[in-house]
């Protein structure tokens, strides 16, 4: 009996897990649709770019930072898969929460779930409604992405924890405040060839140092806005794939780490070690090094975040990733940055936007990313992070 | 939202800035914590309150302008990380300063504050500010 179990785990092998296909609303204020309304879209887009029928998925992941506080709705898994037309199915379907980490969090459970070899199609559909409600509410609830009794009951905003960290970064580096503001006009830059970006407008370094003050040193155009949104994949198993002649990108990697909940407690306030773990883990289990990544999509929820992240996923040194911004993490250079648009300017739905870098490097290696077309890319690398960095997790996609 | 019990648990600790001590390795934590983060099972049932000085100097601050709700008579405000003389660094508004005066390195004291107010009928929440020193 003992050997017997042994065996079987022996022999046991992972299965390689693709993108099969995507969809996404655009993001925005679309005050015209529902969280649902926006949710179905997404993931009915995706199965029909997949080719597959609803009918098809195996187990689903819906993912949503806020609606349990924005919309009063949780059990999101149920209300995508009943209104998608799934009910009847009656698949496993579940809500994954990790803040503005969700989405890639979500397409981490499935990703594991397919290549444990346990189901071959998985769909991810991440939503968030952040409209429905005043802006100053919204901002009071995108609070709970930080410490809620020991940051935001003091009057800490996720803008104001960002500055502080930026603040520190810019005097112990000698860093000007310019180097920042390039993440946010590359992002608008990006975004303006992206039709489903929240801002397509291009944006000047003028436009961008003299924006209206958030928490100083960073103003409007360092921060992401609060987007309506929703984004979806659908993932299959390496023998679905071959069984049914579907075209696919492939998930080579996932990492996930946490640091302390609240920045106070960190050791340092400008390396988010969550980040740097995930990412070497990721690279790791890829077995590739950070030079062969040939786009990034970061999560710059705040514009200095892009900067660090650089750092701390291995393309710069600690306080020098501002040599990067200039023209290295433009579309046609050294290493591509966010070329979506980014949480700047593609927009921050905050469940949907973890799927929504997927969505991104499934379009970028499908050769369908139009105007924003990384040239023949080898493998991707997306970064979605909680808060100020007490989660975050980072794929690698691609490698063909 | 309804935080009526935990404003009522924490209020030593936000009132008189009450941390806690870990009796086997001697680290000091605030905000308080249950089980020291170097000793973990080592520190069961050896953590105690300890009272903080209140004195501290300026890690790092901002001004923030885009406020929630229930700070909106308080903008624009100053936050600031603060290390304090005891080890650990926390997160607190600066006032009854001069915004131009505040600096990373700056010695700051806890003061007794209106935290925050829930609308013109909801509660009044107090706790620690800090002011820069003379």
């Amino acid at each position: 009996m003992r050997s017997s179990r042994r065996k079987s785990f022996l022999v046991r092998t992972l299965t390689d897990v693709y993108i099969v296909g995507s969809g996404e609303t655009k993001y925005g204020e679309l005050w015209e649709k529902s969280l649902r309304e926006l949710a179905v879209e997404a993931g009915l887009k995706a199965v029909e770019d997949a080719g597959i029928y609803s009918k098809d998925i195996q187990i689903l992941y819906g993912s949503s930072s806020l609606a349990g506080s924005i919309n009063g709705q949780n059990d999101i898994g149920s209300l995508i898969a009943d209104f998608s037309g799934l009910a009847s199915s009656n698949i496993p379907a579940l809500r994954i929460e990790a803040s503005s980490a969700s989405g890639a969090a979500a397409v981490r459970e499935a990703y594991l779930a397919v290549r444990s070899g346990e189901y071959d199609v998985a769909m991810v559909g991440g939503v968030e409604k952040m409209t429905d409600i005043y802006g100053s509410e919204t901002l009071d609830l995108i609070g709970t992405t930080l410490d809620r009794e020991w940051e935001w009951f003091m009057g800490a905003t996720p803008a104001a924890m960002a500055a502080m960290t930026a603040r520190k970064y810019m005097k112990d580096f000698k860093v000007e405040k310019e180097s920042l503001a390039m993440v946010s006009v590359n992002d608008h830059e990006n975004a303006s060839k992206n039709p489903n970006a929240h801002f397509r407008n291009r944006l000047t370094l003028e436009g961008a140092m003299g924006a209206t003050m958030i928490a100083d040193p960073l103003n409007m155009m360092d921060c992401s806005p609060m987007s309506d949104g929703a984004s979806a994949i659908v993932l299959a198993s390496d023998r679905y794939v071959k069984a049914h002649k579907l075209d696919g990108v492939k998930i080579v990697s996932s990492g996930i780490s946490q640091d302390y909940l609240a920045l106070h407690s960190r050791e340092s306030f400008y390396r988010l070690n969550s980040t740097a773990i995930a990412g070497r883990t990721a690279l790791s289990k890829a077995g590739i090094k950070a030079s062969d990544v040939s786009f990034l999509e970061l999560h710059d929820s705040y514009s200095i975040y892009a900067l660090i992240e650089l750092e701390d996923l291995g393309f710069a040194e600690k306080g020098q990733a501002n040599q990067l911004v200039g023209d290295d993490i433009k579309l046609n250079g050294s290493i591509p940055v966010n070329p979506s648009g980014g949480l700047k300017a593609k927009g921050n739905p905050m469940g949907a936007t973890g799927i929504g870098q997927f969505v991104e490097a499934y379009l970028q290696f499908m050769g369908k990313a139009d105007g924003r077309q990384v040239k023949s890319p080898k493998y991707g690398m997306l970064h979605n992070m909680a808060g100020t960095g007490s989660t975050s997790l980072v794929h690698i996609v691609g490698g063909a | 939202m309804g935080e009526l019990s935990s404003i009522w648990r924490e209020s030593s600790h936000r009132y008189r800035l009450v941390g806690h001590k870990c009796g086997n390795c001697g680290t000091v934590y605030f905000p308080p914590r249950d089980i020291c983060i170097k000793c973990h099972r080592e520190s069961i049932g050896k953590i105690s309150e300890c009272n903080l000085s209140g004195k501290g100097e300026i890690v790092s601050f901002t001004i923030v302008h885009d406020v929630p709700p229930a700070f909106a008579r308080q903008r624009p405000y100053a936050m600031a990380l603060i290390k304090l003389e005891e080890g650990p660094i926390l997160t607190a508004q600066i006032v009854d300063s001069d915004m131009d005066e505040i600096e990373i390195g700056r010695k700051v004291s806890a003061v007794f504050r209106r935290i925050r107010e829930d609308g013109k009928s909801g509660l009044i929440q107090y706790g620690y500010k800090f002011v820069l020193d003379g």
